[in-house]
């Protein structure tokens, strides 16, 4: 692990142990931005779509606190937003829970799945981390497509009722449900940030920079990959739960190895580590999957494009490049 | 006939063959994977798609060049690794300086974009590729029926397997190549031109890869997805194996294999799964791997 050292991912340097009062003041205002954005989004584009980039921005930042602050680069990420996906829309279809538990027993379901293959891949490091995360992801995507009483098998869970907040507020409107997806991203958003700023996320990053180093500090690195990793599964879970409501649907591409490929790139083109990097690049990536949607089967290739692209020559990704011109961490 | 746990003889070894060959594949790519490693330090996340393009290619001789199977399986590797040499000059050459995870993005990158291609081109039903008139049909072993073609693609699979061991191991050139794993710019100041040796360990790798999927080709029908699943499986088996031991990447491959053979015998359900389970046992236990060194 020690050669995925903080010159690798440019941002990196630009996140000190510290960070100064105009940065933090900085960092306020854009998540004020962010507030007014969201408030005002609805009604200048279409709510569905919105609430889709929200969904994505909030897995491409979870997957982004795994690598850009544990320095675990995960490529099995779809199993904790599929399996949370599919645990929503089977408890609130089949069981009839109100929203709000649907997504909170999707995103524990994530959870306790995150714990159980962090677990394992912790295990080993580097290019093995990767390729466990991956194979142990495999095995969520045959578990689904092996058991349709659970999962529908190919058809996936379709009509999932959006149901009644706390039994009292009815989702089916998009306006209404709006309000509540953007809530959940924000605090998802609030809840990174303060992980990342706590001790706890700068333990996290002298692990990520100098791993025997902070265990010669008497810190149980082992125990601070597992928490990060659960948590970044959490959040995954979280944004599958909530897409699961949105869409009313939950299906194998969601468990699909190519899912757990669309967030890096997200994470890639927005910039790698940095704290508002997953949501611009979520709001590219969906975005584009939409207008290119007429181009069926060549946006596999377009997304292999950009992936390309960004790796030789746009590695700080767009809010990487930002920061480096303004010459603070985003 | 005897039957051993209430199987029929026929199928437990029709699937211990199979088990074999789908080993055959394992050995093959997880060894071009290791070789890769071994000297890019990347794990080359297209491996499967040039399998695939292996299958593709020996599919394009035969239909539009009419260039039967036997030379197929010379030209296709060949135009495999010439594209692979292309890649590592024009790509991961350029990346070799910064974090080899992004090595791994690039060649994931890659994999899309080619099956993106061959899919749009050709569709994802698959296309039959004939088994060649020379190992057509088969021989009766009174336990077992063995088709020619299959006990052909075994063979054929032990025989690169044994001689990329050899070279590597035995050789001149491997002992160059052994040396620049080791340690590439001790090795470069005894005058051994490193780098092309990297272009050219990167452009074998995938060479290797590309012969897999031309012995695949006619078994399984050719298709722009069938590397994509498979190369995950494989990822199992390198954890499982280890990248360090060549030998050690080739028993794995083709003990997996068997292993999934069998699990096909005896408990159908579980046969998408095993190796990844054995995965997770290997990892409570031996957490380095079977062949490998304590990280």
């Amino acid at each position: 692990m020690a050669d995925i050292a903080a010159t690798d991912v440019p941002t990196a340097a630009l996140l000190p142990g510290e960070t100064d009062k105009a940065t933090l003041r900085l960092h306020r205002a854009i998540m004020i931005g962010i507030a007014i954005a969201l408030v005002i989004a609805p009604f200048v584009a279409y709510p569905v779509f919105v609430m889709k980039v929200l969904c994505f921005a909030l897995f491409a930042l979870a997957f982004n606190l795994l690598l850009g602050y544990g320095g675990l680069l995960s490529f099995g990420h779809a199993a904790y937003f599929g399996m949370a996906s599919y645990v929503c829309a089977f408890t609130a279809k089949n069981w009839g829970l109100t929203p709000e538990l649907a997504i909170l027993l999707g995103t524990s379901v994530a959870a306790a799945l995150g714990a159980l293959i962090g677990a394992l891949a912790i295990r080993r490091q580097g290019i093995y981390f990767t390729m466990i995360t991956l194979a142990l992801a495999q095995m969520a995507f045959f578990f689904s497509l092996q058991t349709p009483r659970f999962t529908g098998g190919e058809d996936g869970i379709q009509a999932v009722p959006r149901g009644r907040l706390f039994g009292l507020i009815d989702l089916s409107d998009d306006r209404t449900l709006y309000w509540l997806v953007a809530a959940i991203f924000m605090a998802g958003l609030l809840a990174m940030y303060r992980i990342i700023h706590s001790p706890f996320g700068q333990v996290c990053k002298a692990i990520r920079d100098n791993e025997p180093r902070a265990i010669s500090l008497g810190y149980r690195a082992n125990q601070y990959k597992l928490a990060v990793f659960v948590l970044s599964a959490s959040l995954a879970g979280l944004a599958g739960s909530t897409k699961a409501i949105v869409f009313q649907l939950a299906s194998l591409t969601d468990v699909h190895w190519s899912m757990s490929g669309e967030v890096v790139l997200m994470t890639l083109v927005g910039g790698l580590g940095t704290v508002f990097g997953p949501i611009a690049g979520a709001l590219v990536i969906v975005s584009m999957q939409n207008y290119l949607a007429s181009l069926g089967a060549w946006v596999t290739v377009v997304q292999g494009v950009i992936f390309v692209i960004c790796v030789m020559t746009f590695r700080e990704g767009i809010v990487g490049v930002i920061a480096n011109r303004i010459k603070r961490p985003l | 006939m005897f039957e051993f746990l209430g199987i029929p003889p026929q199928a437990l070894f029709g699937q211990v063959l199979l088990g074999l060959i789908n080993g055959s594949f394992y050995a093959i790519l997880s060894l071009g994977l290791a070789v890769i490693f071994g000297l890019l330090n990347i794990i080359n996340f297209s491996h499967g798609a040039q399998y695939m393009m292996g299958a593709f290619v020996a599919w394009m001789c035969l239909n539009y060049l009419g260039i039967n199977y036997w030379a197929a399986l010379l030209i296709a590797p060949l135009i495999v690794g010439f594209t692979g040499v292309a890649i590592e000059r024009l790509l991961l050459k350029r990346i070799a300086h910064v974090d080899h995870l992004y090595g791994l993005l690039l060649t994931f990158g890659l994999a899309l974009i080619i099956q993106g291609l061959f899919r749009n081109s050709y569709g994802s039903s698959g296309l039959p590729y004939q088994i060649p008139d020379e190992l057509r049909g088969g021989q009766n072993l009174g336990f077992m029926f063995l088709p020619y073609y299959r006990g052909w693609v075994v063979v054929a699979s032990l025989v690169v397997c044994l001689s990329t061991w050899f070279l590597i191991e035995k050789t001149k050139l491997g002992a160059y190549l052994r040396a620049a794993t080791e340690n590439p710019t001790l090795t470069q100041a005894f005058g051994i031109n490193v780098p092309l040796m990297v272009t050219l360990t990167y452009g074998f790798g995938v060479a290797l890869a590309g012969f897999a999927g031309v012995l695949a080709a006619p078994i399984y029908s050719v298709n722009p997805n069938m590397g994509a699943d498979l190369i995950i499986v494989v990822f199992a088996v390198v954890v499982i194996g280890g990248m360090g031991s060549i030998l050690g990447a080739i028993v794995t491959g083709f003990s997996l294999g068997l292993i999934e053979g069998l699990t096909k015998v005896f408990y159908p359900e579980a046969s998408a799964t095993v190796i990844f389970i054995i995965m997770v046992l290997v990892l409570l236990v031996r957490p380095a791997g079977l062949f490998g060194r304590a990280a």
